[in-house]
């Protein structure tokens, strides 16, 4: 069985250099868009999908883990917050943070059960806990079943950053965006992540090592769960709404397309390629369900032809670690 | 009482269905490594087939259950040549976000024919049995092919869900006959094992493996066409089942071809029972018994470790 990523190159400070100078770059870029004429509603929803994307790759990319569920923490971040937004009228900050708390409770309890099995009985599991978690969101009744949790308030963060302005909405989503890049940036760098790639690499030998190998998984698991939850709960800000779609299977196939489209275990793919499907299904919205046509050539072509994505494949052909 | 028999007739036909979907996995699993994310696609394919069949040639169910198996199990054998072959010896992964891609393909397709709606399909009334002529007597004996039903007593069974069961059970029978008990079975079991050294006494491994993708392929499509006159036919009707189906696989493991069987026909069963006791976890039993079994049983109740 061949690596699922490709081998990245090591890290050495040139080529930590490089990623913090495309990030410096990103940076700038997205920070620039509100002076430029691009719909600012676009890009947040793309900016949590690709911190979203972000967090899944960390999983597979790094540690070798295809969760097809991760949808689930997307949704269930997004209800947690709706719910304590609208019902409870807390502030936005509390709002937040109630949502990754209940992503990460999720992930403590899926991640316990999932990493028991490898490979694509993993991948089924996550999907199968994830269509579970839809048909409680489904007959629930805080959620609004079919309807959704919608016209949720935005309120003030930390009672002075008005989120209801679409300029101030758009920098705090970006701020929470960047942030959250770091976070992952930083696990992957560290001595975790170093162990992370060890486990993805040859896990019979992390073992033989005496790392406690499952210990290290449902920690990354976790991880990513909550970072994805955090996605989620930006996102309830950006869409004012929580609904069925975000719990729903079809959403985990598009993070894994928007990774696999960017570049698996690459640091930027993720963010490319949320903003190639998001562009994509934006776009085409007019083709009506021929864009899931489209998006199923994109899986194809992608599996069969470019393996390493888009980023992947700029990476190789410079030699860079991106 | 009525209902809980009813319920546990659902039960075992859904059972049926489970049986035969996750069948045609494990045959595929073994062969190719690769988990078909497809295979809820093709049962639709099949049921679509059978559609296709009465409407456009005026072929009826009996027709449709041998076409169809044989047409979608070729556009199987096709997609195996054309894309799956080239995966061999990389991580199984792909395979399965291959698969996933061929199924958003061939259900977005349907649906944009289709739309999301159901097509109706009716039981088949040939062959006809008896005297069914309108001027037969009142009391002259009528069977209409699969129509109507029988009361037995204690509970009143549709011909057809009878037919769908035994018939189901019969295939999956005979596959685990052609399997484990024949000789080109025991070509395949072998060339799972080690594709090179069967190779090396002159079988063709990759035309076996392209005709076991068939027959994996072909078990879901007849599938397909058993549902299509209780279910209708829709694009999406094999979207969700597979989930569930995984589920199935996931509880019973795929180290063996009898625990799938038995494995799909038992959650059919205990889903049927759900329904009748509480009705609103129905949807939900299948994937905590998974969780359950997992907890205990990280391997599936038949299953070898991974």
């Amino acid at each position: 069985m061949s690596a699922l990523t490709d081998d990245t190159l090591p890290v050495t400070p040139r080529a930590m250099r490089d990623e913090m100078t495309v990030f410096a770059g990103m940076a700038v870029l997205l920070g620039l868009v509100p002076l430029t004429g691009i719909y600012p509603f676009f890009v947040m929803q793309a900016l949590c999908f690709a911190l979203l994307a972000c967090a899944f790759n960390l999983l597979i990319g790094y540690g070798g883990l295809l969760s097809f569920g991760h949808a689930m923490f997307l949704g269930t971040a997004g209800y947690c917050s709706a719910h304590a937004l609208k019902v409870w009228g807390v502030s936005p900050e509390l709002g937040i943070l109630v949502g990754v708390a209940g992503a990460a409770a999720l992930s403590v309890v899926t991640g316990f059960i999932s990493i028991r099995r490898q490979g694509i009985y993993f991948s089924m599991i996550t999907l199968a806990l994830s269509q579970l978690l839809f048909f409680v969101y489904l007959q629930a009744p805080f959620t609004h079943g079919e309807d959704g949790i919608q016209g949720i308030p935005q309120g003030y963060l930390f009672g002075v950053f008005n989120l209801a302005k679409p300029t101030v909405l758009y920098y705090v989503v970006l701020a929470g965006f960047l942030g959250g890049f770091l976070l992952i940036y930083r696990t992957i760098n560290s001595p975790f992540g170093e162990v992370l790639k060890s486990i993805r690499e040859n896990e019979p030998r992390a073992i033989s090592l005496g790392y406690k190998t499952d210990q290290y998984k449902l920690l990354a698991f976790i991880l990513s769960g909550t970072i994805a939850g955090f996605a989620g709960s930006l996102k309830v800000f950006v869409a004012q709404n929580a609904s069925l779609t975000d719990v729903h299977w079809t959403m985990s196939g598009e993070i894994v397309l928007m990774t696999l489209v960017g570049g698996l275990g690459t640091i930027f793919g993720p963010v490319v390629g949320a903003f190639v499907i998001i562009a994509m299904q934006q776009y085409l919205a007019g083709f009506g369900q021929w864009v899931t046509v489209i998006q199923g050539v994109i899986f194809v072509a992608c599996v069969l032809t470019f393996r390493r994505g888009i980023i992947g494949e700029i990476a190789h052909y410079f030699r860079r670690s991106l | 009482m009525q209902a809980l028999y009813a319920q546990l007739l659902v039960g075992l036909i859904n059972g049926s269905f489970y049986a035969l979907l996750s069948l045609g996995l494990a045959v595929i699993f073994g062969m190719l490594n690769i988990i078909n994310f497809a295979h809820g696609a093709l049962y639709m394919m099949g049921a679509f087939c059978a559609y296709f069949l009465l409407h456009l040639t005026g072929m009826g169910y009996w027709w449709a259950l041998i076409i169809a198996p044989i047409a979608v199990g070729v556009f199987g054998m096709i997609l195996e040549r054309t894309m799956l072959q080239w995966l061999t010896g990389l991580d199984h992964l792909y395979g399965l976000l291959l698969t996933f891609g061929i199924a958003l393909i061939v259900q977005g397709v349907f649906q944009n024919y289709f739309g999301s709606s159901g097509l109706p399909y009716a039981i088949p009334d040939y062959p006809q049995i008896g005297d069914c002529s309108p001027s037969a007597p009142q009391d002259a004996f009528c069977r209409r092919g699969l129509q109507g039903g029988i009361n037995l007593g204690f509970m009143f069974l549709p011909v057809y869900r009878g037919w769908v069961v035994i018939f189901s059970l019969v295939v999956c029978l005979a596959t685990w006959f052609l399997i484990e008990k024949t000789r080109l079975g025991a070509y395949l079991r072998a060339a799972t094992e080690n594709p090179t050294l069967v190779r090396a006494f002159g079988i063709n491994v990759p035309r076996m493996i392209t005709l076991t993708y068939g027959l994996g392929v072909g078990l879901a499509a007849l599938a397909g066409v058993l549902s299509a006159p209780i279910n209708q036919v829709r694009p999406l009707m094999g979207a969700d089942l597979i989930i569930v189906v995984f589920a199935v696989v996931v509880i019973g493991g795929m180290g063996s071809i009898m625990g799938s069987i038995i494995t799909g026909f038992a959650l059919g069963v205990i889903e049927g029972l759900t329904k009748y006791f509480y009705p609103e976890a129905s949807n939900t039993v299948v994937f905590v018994l998974m969780v359950l079994v997992l907890l205990v049983k990280p391997t599936g109740l038949t299953g070898r470790a991974a």
